[in-house]
């Protein structure tokens, strides 16, 4: 019976003195917890994109605490985000500019070929490692989805070997564009009109022979434009969206018809 | 003992008697945190550190408070008890003290609470007959095993998933598959400490 008793005793010693150890541990070793970071956290979306450079939403709310960081980062959250995130920090509201996914490739099965019947891994990393890609042009959309994998909303599919974006789906996070091992998706603000939709730097020559579609840099665009926003650089027709006006002339005389509205791009997703 | 014998057994429980590899103890953070090596090696670092931690007081507590008083039978439980404490105790100090150590554990320090490897070791320390010097170096040892089946599985399971195993076979299987041949290649370490130590 003592012998019970003896064991239960100890046991029970043992886990008292632990539990008084770890109360006055605690206690004395506590550490104290930002409110403010507790709620920034919850009025963050909690995509962990990175879309904001934070590592996470955690990453951003840390920063965002500690101050000193621009509360209109989290472009998922747009502006109620930094809305709340204001509130919260008590300063003022500061818009967030929406972004979007572009593809700037158009190199679909009408306008481009394949130059090999590709068997291996069907991932966009893999493709490329085998001379460029299945595609004749080694600059274009793989088309095989990388982007479409990584994306948390389900905003890209794969249609006749290009990626294309739901942008009533996309936050414009980015993590496509980061995916895409070719760079051809890139984000923009969402208030874009026009969109070059090739990535080709190759001579006109040479794009003329693998894709109906691509920039073959005839400068048309570069002369026509009334507030010199493009500049062909590298045989590849380059629009910069602070300069641009949204008068669309680019598209109108584009040779190839690889200027495009950025309505038929499939952007407008606050206008439409 | 001698420093000689110190040496024989870190190495025999690094290569020869690998905990996870083995002796099958700690397969659970072995399967769940290898995917990537950042993961892998901080939750080994955490294994090293609680696993020293815990021999250095459970030792004690089976020698001095245990054994004289009849109540080795008591082991398991107490030992359970008193690492979980411990590794909250820890985790509560590192908070306070050592920032930077804290966020790099992270999540791992609390998950090591309850791992079979580490309850494994202080009671294969006990029923081992080693002293307390040897306890700790068994321990450390048997944590260096621990870390290098962790990376050596993490860099494993990275090909094995890029290399697109066929859909029945993808995920789980194949990490088991693999985790099997790894552990019957470190079987290849057999008698490595008799030849040469001359035992």
């Amino acid at each position: 019976m003592s012998g019970i008793l003896l064991a239960v005793v100890s046991v029970t010693a043992i886990g008292i003195l632990c539990a008084v150890m770890l109360a006055v541990a605690s206690k004395v070793m506590a550490v104290a917890v930002d409110e403010r970071l507790v709620s920034l956290r919850e009025c963050l979306p909690g995509a962990n994109c990175g879309a904001c450079g934070f590592a996470g939403c955690d990453g951003y709310a840390a920063a965002l605490a500690a101050g000193g960081t621009a509360t209109n980062l989290c472009i998922p959250g747009g502006d109620p985000v930094s809305r709340q995130v204001g509130e919260i920090l008590g300063v003022g509201f500061v818009d967030v500019v929406e972004r979007v996914a572009v593809v700037h490739c158009c190199g679909t099965s009408e306008n481009t070929r394949d130059k090999m019947a590709y068997q291996g891994v069907a991932t966009c990393v893999a493709a490329k490692l085998l001379y460029g890609g299945r595609g004749a042009c080694a600059y274009g959309c793989l088309g095989f989805g990388d982007c479409a994998a990584v994306c948390p909303n389900g905003a890209i599919c794969i249609e006749d070997n290009l990626a294309r974006i739901n942008t009533r789906l996309c936050t414009g996070c980015g993590l496509c564009a980061k995916t895409c091992p070719n760079k051809v998706i890139y984000t923009q603000a969402d208030v874009i009109t026009t969109v070059v939709t090739c990535s080709n730097l190759e001579k006109g020559a040479a794009i003329r022979k693998k894709c109906s579609n691509g920039c073959i840099g005839c400068k048309k665009c570069e002369r026509e434009c009334p507030n010199g926003a493009i500049a062909v650089v590298d045989n590849l027709a380059r629009i910069d969206y602070e300069k641009c006006g949204g008068c669309g002339k680019c598209a109108e005389v584009c040779t190839t018809k690889c200027i495009r509205r950025a309505s038929y791009a499939g952007i407008f997703r606050n206008a439409g | 003992m001698d420093f000689r014998g110190l040496v024989i057994i870190l190495l025999s429980a690094v290569l020869v008697n690998n905990y996870v590899l083995r002796q099958f103890l700690g397969i659970c953070p072995f399967l769940g945190v290898s995917k990537e090596l950042g993961s892998a090696t901080g939750m080994s670092i955490a294994v090293i550190f609680v696993m020293l931690m815990s021999t250095a007081v459970t030792w004690p507590i089976q020698m001095y408070l245990l054994v004289p008083n009849g109540m080795g039978y008591l082991q398991t439980i107490v030992f359970i008890l008193v690492i979980a404490a411990l590794v909250q105790l820890v985790e509560i100090a590192l908070k306070k003290y050592v920032k930077s150590l804290y966020s790099a554990l992270g999540v791992y320090l609390p998950l090591i609470t309850t791992n079979c490897a580490v309850l494994g070791v202080t009671i294969a320390n006990i029923n081992k007959g080693y002293g307390f010097a040897e306890s700790l170096v068994n321990a450390f040892g048997s944590g260096l095993g621990f870390f290098l089946a962790m990376v050596i599985f993490s860099g494993v399971r990275g090909h094995t998933e890029d290399s697109e195993p066929p859909e029945s076979f993808a995920g789980l299987p194949i990490t088991l598959i693999s985790a099997a041949i790894l552990s019957l290649s470190f079987f290849g370490f057999n008698g490595v400490i008799e030849n040469l130590f001359g035992q």
